[in-house]
């Protein structure tokens, strides 16, 4: 490998550095506000990708390197897990134990959490955040490390050619 | 105490969430991987003992996921066929966890320790699914969920297990594609997914051209998944190069649950009417059947690699199963010959493919010819295999000898002589072959001479599952015999609508 393309690899723009500090904020207030800020239910799905291009656009920016320090990839696994326990746990599993075994799994009316903080119209909207949340931090730890994944190969490529 | 109609989501949900626990123990302590998995195996494996009881004193489980009503929400349901392939599964699932601990830690490499056993945690999660759901999106689903796994594991092997895992996957890929498209033509035209909703609705239209071509693209499909004959081409490499925990539960309990798909989508949601009158497929099923089962066993003979041997065995032994399938719309005894072999093959093949990883795991021999007076170095595991092969060449009172009977008398009964010829032939094909192994094991000596033989068989975590399994062969071909499953096989038929006297 030249030395020109890996001068290229280390040397960053600076406009995209300064556009990339300046959006991902935005991008992930964003992400947040399509996963619980609308009243529907859906959602988490879209604003976890959102949430995890974020972390792409870091990572573009600012090198794989800052991307680890920023998410480590043990954080990634315990979110990867921490998502699907709000999402079966909380959104599923309790509603058989706090309805004594009688609701059915996902029945999420069973929650005795909906009845303490609204009544029955803004019911269904706490608990389905609550799950949307679930939902959107797995699918967003899910990209994030297929990403890097990625990343890693590509690694491994550049360290094979330059061997070469 | 939880009510019962609980268990069947339970089964699926705590075997998911363990799957990501692993993950995440797994980062703190990788030993604890391999008992968190092993834990919830066994609950579920308790879990689906209830089920059964339930089934079979109370009735069928219907089960609303959310609470909403089966046309627009998804249903679990778990009837006697489900239970009893559900209980099948995951007591071989669980068998296989046992004895995972030694093998993975010789064969998988420390750093993937903590993915493998997720994957595997997961497979098991689409395994049960398949069988406890009752919408057939659904369904399409939880393959994909025990598929992925399983292509991701059978590939951790490594080295040409890379290449197997890829051919599996394509195959794959194709086999569950034909399914969704077989699914969406259906909805096209009923507007529903849900199993039972659709059996009610599809009489009307079974001279509908989509439904026909629907039952035929998701005939296909699984037959790709379950390895019928013409379509296998991806399965011998698959369980040869796997590591050889995936081999056992793969062979067993994943090839079980692809075949439950398939008789509940041929016989739940169309039923015996369609098969019979609208799409005569039951002679097709029989005769690809026959040619599977000579096929398969001829190829085992011409194989010097063990478990590939075994893989070809497989396919043998599928067609048993496909023959019962396709006789069952012509007999009285109904499905039971199928249901049967479906328990008895994995007993065998599962105890077989444990011994044959026990040999590659204490020495590395993977060659028939390299076998010479094994008897005498690895003794129990060498007896295991001796059971399994015996039962598997029809040795009474054996499992193999109790599924060639019902074969044959299902064949007696529906008239089609031609069968029993089938089968005695294929039956001393599997002579030829199991013979070969055990002659080579038992017989030949060593040319070192008697004193250098050492007895160093593989740990016993690893030889136990296969001694049980062996001896299982030979328990439960005597509990078919005298007849105690008898209520359960028929009512599984009953409720297909099998076994009456058809015309």
């Amino acid at each position: 490998m030249s030395l020109s393309t890996e001068k290229r690899i280390q040397e960053r723009d600076v406009v995209i550095q300064t556009i990339a500090k300046l959006m991902i904020p935005f991008i992930q207030l964003f992400g947040l506000y399509v996963m619980i800020g609308t009243e529907g239910a859906g959602g988490g799905f879209q604003g976890g990708t959102v949430l995890a291009a974020s972390f792409i656009l870091l990572v573009v920016a600012f090198g794989i390197d800052k991307g680890r320090m920023k998410m480590p990839e043990g954080w990634n696994a315990v979110f990867k897990s921490l998502g699907l326990y709000l999402y079966a746990g909380v959104g599923g599993l309790l509603c058989i134990i706090f309805s004594l075994g009688k609701a059915e799994y996902l029945n999420y009316c069973a929650i005795p959490l909906a009845k303490i903080i609204g009544g029955p119209a803004t019911r269904g909207f706490w608990v389905g955040n609550i799950v949307e949340v679930g939902i959107g931090v797995t699918v967003m730890a899910a990209f994030v490390s297929i990403f890097y994944d990625l990343v890693r190969k590509e690694e491994s490529v550049e360290e094979g050619g330059a061997e070469e | 105490m939880l009510p019962i109609e609980q268990f069947p989501v339970l089964v699926v949900a705590i075997s998911l969430l363990s799957a990501l626990t692993i993950l995440l123990a797994g980062w703190l302590n990788k030993k604890s991987c391999f008992y968190i998995s092993l834990a919830t195996i066994t609950f579920q494996f308790i879990l689906s003992i209830f089920i059964l009881r339930h089934v079979l004193t109370v009735g069928t489980i219907h089960y609303w996921l959310g609470g909403w009503r089966p046309p627009w929400g998804i249903e679990y349901v778990v009837d006697a066929l489900n239970a009893y392939v559900l209980i099948i599964i995951l007591f071989l699932s669980l068998l296989a966890a046992i004895y995972s601990k030694r093998s993975v830690e010789h064969e998988i490499d420390e750093k993937k320790l903590v993915t493998f056993y997720t994957l595997f945690q997961l497979l098991v999660t689409g395994i049960a699914g398949v069988v406890v759901t009752g919408d057939l999106f659904n369904m399409y689903v939880l393959l994909e969920v025990c598929s992925l796994a399983a292509y991701a594991l059978i590939a951790a092997a490594g080295g040409r297990a890379l290449k197997a895992s890829y051919n599996y996957l394509v195959m794959g890929a194709i086999g569950v594609c034909f399914y969704l498209l077989g699914i969406g033509f259906l909805y096209s035209v009923t507007g529903t997914l849900n199993m039972g909703d659709m059996r009610l609705l599809l009489p009307a239209l079974y001279g509908n051209k989509a439904v026909q071509v629907a039952f035929v693209f998701i005939l296909i499909g699984l037959s790709i998944k379950c390895a019928i004959f013409p379509l296998h081409t991806w399965q011998p490499d698959a369980y040869t190069y796997a590591p050889s925990v995936i081999t056992v539960i793969i062979s067993t309990a994943m090839a079980k649950a692809s075949i439950y798909a398939l008789i509940r989508v041929i016989f739940s949601v169309f039923t015996v009417d369609f098969i019979t009158l609208f799409a005569p497929i039951a002679d097709i099923i029989s005769w690809v059947a026959a040619i599977a089962m000579i096929f398969g066993s001829i190829l085992a003979i011409a194989q010097f690699n063990l478990k590939r041997m075994l893989a070809y065995s497989s396919i043998a032994n599928i067609g048993y199963i496909m023959l019962g399938v396709g006789l069952s719309t012509s007999t009285t005894l109904g499905l039971t010959p199928a249901l049967m072999h479906i328990l008895n093959h994995a007993l065998m093949k599962g105890c077989l493919f444990m011994a044959a990883c026990g040999f590659i795991y204490k020495a590395d021999l993977r060659d028939i010819r390299d076998l010479v007076g094994l008897a005498r170095r690895m003794p129990y595991t060498c007896f295991a295999f001796l059971l399994a092969a015996l039962s598997m060449i029809g040795f009474p009172p054996s499992v193999g000898f109790v599924t060639k009977l019902y074969l044959i008398f299902a064949a007696l009964d529906a008239g089609k002589y031609i069968f029993i010829a089938v089968i005695f032939f294929s039956t001393l094909l599997m002579i030829v072959y199991f013979w070969h192994v055990i002659e080579i094991m038992y017989i030949r000596v060593e040319e070192k001479g008697e004193k250098e033989i050492k007895v160093a068989d593989a740990p016993m975590s690893m030889v136990i599952p296969g001694l049980v399994l062996a001896v299982l062969c030979f328990i439960v071909g005597i509990i078919w015999l005298i007849g105690t499953p008898m209520p359960l096989m028929d009512a599984i038929n009953s409720g297909l609508g099998l076994g009456v006297a058809v015309p």
